[in-house]
């Protein structure tokens, strides 16, 4: 070998010869300093989240002492005249509304982020992207506005079409009947619709992005259409990040506040029609804690939302229940 | 299909001896290959990158014929325009014509159609995120209606041609991530040949395999062209050697030398075919 000269010229000289900025003259103690600024930033995380739900749930202690756990939460009676206490139209209000958010946006979420990764050409799908992204950048209370002035008068004008057509057929009619009032439940849910959208679709998205395409051509290869690879491969190959990702815009959709308050209609009535004004616990935190007068009733308001902590902790526990079934049942092991 | 070309002919631009049908399945032994396959003037573009440039050769029926070629030759990208797969990426585009069975398959409206009758199988191994018996049967619902016992019938035929069935009978069920690499590759490879093709693509398909899996799947190879016809992208000249019967060697995109395997690696025609296989470039 004619190069192996090479070798020899290179020479190694000692640590002390070395110029200073070669090395790492602060290497350790930086490294002991992130260490510690690590591990504190993780415990105080979850330390802040466990103070949050001490305090709240001390500050709830009047109302849990006065109507107990279950009674709680089964009754249907909110009357601060008579200091009677119950959050069952509120939770209701609350799964109603974000399951009928899903429902909508989950879907459209899909579509959107199926458009942007496997179907639009290039030129289109940035401006797509952006847009959608810029949804989320819109405050609540816009969306609030929107959707009390210029959204809920819209749609009062479709309630009596909805009414005809949906009202009629037998059992699921019952949920689209009442006066056109362009705001209530279905409204509430179609706003809340939008809002989770783009947190859905991008998470999705991104995700759709990283599958490999050597997936992808394999099975464009046995000649599976765009709809087919997309659904039987693309999908379960993200699911556990695309469920992640549904739950994340389910969690925003729980504890929508501003938006919900402006279109629910704010009724502690229950009613099986989705078009009647329904309340979930956010709007009545949001409507109610400057009216409250007692400290019953200050305390029952601080304990919907302990119940909200917990229906969001239970949403969460269901999706990593529901990721591990499917995995399961597809035998996943990688 | 149009009527002024024969559907089936001989090879027109290789002299095949007679030998070279030593290996060849008993029925087919004794016939002269037939062209499956005939490519005209190809040239293929990604953008302005002209990766092909003017090549024709014949694809013999129920033959191996192997690519070989330096990394960036346009192996794969040939290989890749058999089953039309550049058709998923905007901006690259060919020219020329691929004949199979008498058919411009370039024209063709309805590709996946097309990818039934021409399968492929890629460099990495990529089961689908399902069980051992959906990765088969998901190709063969894609095309037909059948009952769940001929379903049945049909994953044990494809997994045994592929030579999986015996190692993975007791666990169909179970995902096809858990398999190993070479077992990963034969269920792609059965997956492929669920849906009946008439042409089996096959992109480096041992590159990420170790040498008893490798081995293997050149078995299979033999087996495999009694019913198919198969075309392999290979960067290992030996595997070229061993296992086709056809070799093309490209360079820079262009077709070097295309003969009978075993005349290109002793008597390579072009002093840079000699200079390729005896290890001086790529």
């Amino acid at each position: 070998m004619s190069e192996s000269g090479v070798v020899s010229r290179l020479e190694i000289r000692p640590m002390s010869e070395r110029p200073k900025s070669v090395g790492r003259p602060w290497g350790l103690p930086a490294d002991f300093l992130f260490h510690k600024m690590a591990v504190f930033a993780a415990f105080l995380v979850a330390g802040v989240l466990f103070a949050t739900v001490i305090a709240i749930a001390f500050d709830s202690r009047l109302s849990i002492h006065a109507f107990g756990i279950w009674k709680f939460l089964k009754s249907s009676e909110w009357n601060p005249v008579t200091q009677t206490f119950g959050a069952f139209p509120f939770i209701v209000g609350t799964l109603v509304s974000s399951t009928i958010a899903m429902v909508l946006g989950v879907p459209i979420s899909f579509g959107v982020a199926v458009f942007i990764a496997e179907i639009a050409p290039a030129w289109i799908k940035k401006p797509v992207a952006g847009a959608i992204e810029l949804l989320a950048a819109i405050p609540s209370i816009v969306y609030g506005l929107w959707g009390l002035l210029i959204f809920a008068p819209v749609f009062a004008k479709t309630e009596p079409w909805i009414n005809d057509k949906l009202g009629a057929i037998p059992g699921i009619g019952l949920l689209f009947q009442g006066p056109p009032m362009g705001i209530g439940m279905l409204t509430a849910g179609i706003v809340l619709a939008i809002m989770v959208l783009p947190y859905i679709s991008s998470i999705m998205r991104d995700v759709f992005l990283i599958v490999p395409s050597s997936l992808r051509e394999s099975a464009y290869a046995i000649g599976a259409t765009t709809w087919e690879v997309a659904w039987n491969i693309i999908l379960p190959y993200t699911r556990s990040a695309v469920i992640g990702g549904i739950f994340l815009g389910l969690g925003r959709a729980l504890g929508e506040t501003m938006a919900v308050t402006f279109v629910i209609g704010n009724s502690n009535v229950l009613s099986s029609s989705l078009l009647m004004p329904g309340v979930t616990i956010p709007s009545v935190l949001a409507n109610e804690f400057t009216e409250a007068t007692t400290k019953l009733y200050v305390s029952s308001l601080i304990y919907l939302g302990l119940i909200l902590i917990a229906v969001t902790l239970i949403v969460r526990f269901l999706a990593v229940l529901l990721i591990r079934r499917l995995g399961r049942r597809e035998g996943a092991k990688a | 299909m149009t009527a002024d070309r024969p559907q089936s002919y001989p090879l027109t631009n290789i002299v095949v001896p007679v030998e070279s049908h030593r290996d060849s399945a008993e029925s087919a032994a004794i016939a002269p290959p037939q062209v499956k396959i005939a490519a005209r003037n190809l040239n293929f573009y990604y953008g302005k990158y002209h990766a092909i440039k003017d090549v024709s050769l014949e694809i013999s029926q129920n033959r191996v014929t192997a690519f070989i070629g330096p990394s960036g030759c346009g192996k794969s990208t040939l290989l890749r325009i058999f089953n039309r797969m550049y058709d998923l990426y905007p901006g690259q585009r060919v020219e020329g014509e691929v004949i199979l069975d008498g058919e411009n398959i370039l024209t063709l409206k309805n590709i996946g159609l097309l990818r039934a009758r021409v399968g492929m199988v890629f460099q990495k191994p990529t089961p689908f995120p399902m069980s051992i018996y959906e990765n088969i049967a998901f190709g063969i619902r894609l095309y037909e209606r059948i009952p769940r016992s001929e379903m049945d019938d049909r994953v044990r035929y494809t997994l045994t041609k592929a030579g999986l069935w015996d190692e993975v009978k007791d666990k169909l069920h179970q995902s096809g991530l858990g398999l190993s690499g070479g077992q990963q590759q034969r269920l792609c490879i059965a997956r492929a040949l669920a849906v009946n093709p008439e042409v089996l693509l096959l992109d480096e398909p041992c590159s990420a395999l170790d040498p008893i899996s490798t081995a293997k799947i050149e078995e299979l190879l033999f087996e495999l062209k009694s019913n198919w016809t198969v075309v392999i992208v290979t960067h290992n000249m030996q595997q070229a050697a061993r296992a086709s019967d056809f070799t093309a060697f490209l360079l820079e995109g262009k077709l070097i030398e295309y003969s009978v395997t075993s005349k290109l690696f002793t008597t390579p025609a072009d002093s840079r075919t000699e200079a390729y296989i005896t290890g001086r470039f790529g």
